[in-house]
């Protein structure tokens, strides 16, 4: 936003500051009328790939793919479990940064985000449990155990739980959003333990297959309908969090009118029929009759 | 300093001191949260006899004997190993589908008097390669893992491995098989 364009980055004509420049684009992409906009342009390049991908990912793994040489048929349940359990984590990073944009710049839309990522972050951790534990019964011989990956991932089920309870655990919406971000950033801490428990401590669960650093412990015949059924259920994850975001600002908007239109309703009454506005509650809302 | 931005400093202290209280507390309780002692670490700890603990550790070849009891209970003698030390593993019951020469296990028990392990429960290890059958097949028949001594090798050196792969054309000149389990077991 500089005046005149300067030959060096470190040039001393004044410009915005990092923080400030993040902070405006930040305000102009989470502008509510703006989001709805994009967001519903947005909707369908999520929820079509998304519903296509993970299907083809799931009949390529469950059927095609082929079985391992140990675990025989068993292996299949890693194309749920081992996607669900990036979502879980994913998820939960997602709550925690929608929370520091509402604690930092108090922005109603990260709000609003982090109350519709919430259940559905909890419901694939869920799945990546139940799954886990149904790959666990025949493969190690037990259902569960305590072991640190385990016991790391039932603290993030706890931890979404906690934020859907919370968000919802206070008479005034803001308290419970305010609350549950604080919650929620506190609870990031168990993330980095999820990823690397399994190699800081003995642990019964595997160490990760596929890693950033080194080349993937798994024949690619099997990694590519993971990688695909990955994809589609993070696509659809979206496309979910996006949809139920909608409908929460609208649902939003939707009150503030109400609010607003009950508030005339109210004056109006007041002045022409010299009425009580008994029928409103002391948070300008309709009292059913 | 607006006020966003002192927001934005109080919520990086809080993560920090947060952060190193998590570090400090995890560090404390290593030996807690591990799931099971290597048999070097058991030997090394000498704990006390009854106590129960969890050894973990790679199933040595050739040194699984099946019994069974009088009243047909199958009991199992096995030797497990980190590479370093190994210890001789008694167990009463149905060992796991996974549990093979080889494969990583997890016994839950107590180290008796002749240092040997009484196990109340088994548990199979999985490790983290995932291999169709056919190329499981192939590498053992090339001569370049044998299964009941660990893991197999890297899987850049049998991706494109597929059941076509004649066997005659790699075959070792001599059996290269790792005898300890590299790392972690």
């Amino acid at each position: 936003m500089t005046p005149a364009p300067s030959p060096h980055p470190t040039s001393p004509v004044p410009r915005p500051s990092a923080f400030a420049r993040l902070t405006s684009g930040l305000h102009r992409l989470a502008n509510p009328g703006r989001f709805t906009r994009l967001a519903a342009q947005l909707q369908p390049w999520l929820t079509v790939p998304g519903v296509l991908l993970t299907l083809a990912g799931l009949v390529w793994g469950l059927v095609y793919a082929p079985a391992d040489w140990q675990q025989g048929d068993a292996v299949r349940i890693m194309y749920v479990h081992v996607p669900a359990a990036w979502l879980a984590s994913a998820g939960y990073a997602a709550l925690a940064a929608c929370s520091l944009v509402s604690l930092v710049w108090r922005h109603p839309l990260a709000d609003l985000a982090a109350a519709e990522i919430g259940p559905v972050g909890a419901a694939v951790t869920a799945l990546c449990l139940a799954t886990g534990s149904l790959w666990g019964r025949p493969m190690w011989g037990a259902w569960w155990v305590w072991d640190a990956r385990l016991t790391s991932v039932l603290v993030l089920l706890f931890l979404y739980l906690g934020h859907f309870s919370l968000v919802r655990a206070f008479d005034d919406p803001r308290r419970g959003y305010r609350a549950a971000a604080v919650l929620a950033l506190a609870g990031a801490v168990d993330l980095p333990i999820i990823k690397f428990s399994v190699q800081w401590w003995n642990t019964l669960h595997q160490p990760d297959s596929i890693t950033l650093t080194g080349a993937p412990t798994m024949a690619l015949s099997m990694l590519w309908p993971l990688l695909v059924t990955a994809l589609g259920m993070s696509l659809g994850f979206a496309a979910i969090v996006l949809g139920r975001l909608r409908a929460s600002v609208m649902e939003q908007r939707l009150r503030s009118l109400l609010l607003s239109r009950a508030g005339a309703g109210r004056r109006v009454a007041a002045r022409t029929a010299g009425l009580q506005a008994d029928t409103l509650d002391g948070r300008g809302e309709m009292v059913a009759p | 300093m607006t006020r966003k931005s002192r927001r934005l400093w109080l919520v990086g202290a809080c993560a920090l001191g947060l952060g190193s209280a998590t570090t400090l507390a995890l560090a404390a309780f290593r030996q807690d949260i591990v799931f099971f002692m290597a048999p070097s670490q058991l030997l090394a700890a000498e704990p006390a006899a009854g106590r129960t603990i969890r050894l973990g550790g790679m199933v040595v070849a050739g040194s699984l004997h099946e019994e069974h009891a009088p009243d047909g209970t199958p009991i199992a003698r096995f030797a497990v190993t980190d590479g370093q030390k190994a210890i001789t593993v008694r167990y009463a019951g149905i060992l796991p589908d996974l549990f093979r020469e080889g494969q990583s296990v997890v016994a839950l028990g107590s180290l008796a008097a002749d240092r040997s392990f009484r196990a109340s429960e088994v548990l199979a290890k999985h490790d983290e390669t995932y291999m169709p059958k056919d190329v499981a097949d192939a590498l053992r028949r090339s001569g370049k893992w044998d299964p009941r001594f660990g893991p197999p090798p890297s899987a850049a050196s049998w991706n494109n491995m597929t059941a076509a792969a004649r066997p005659a054309t790699d075959r070792p000149v001599a059996a290269d098989a790792p005898g300890a389990p590299a790392g972690r077991s």
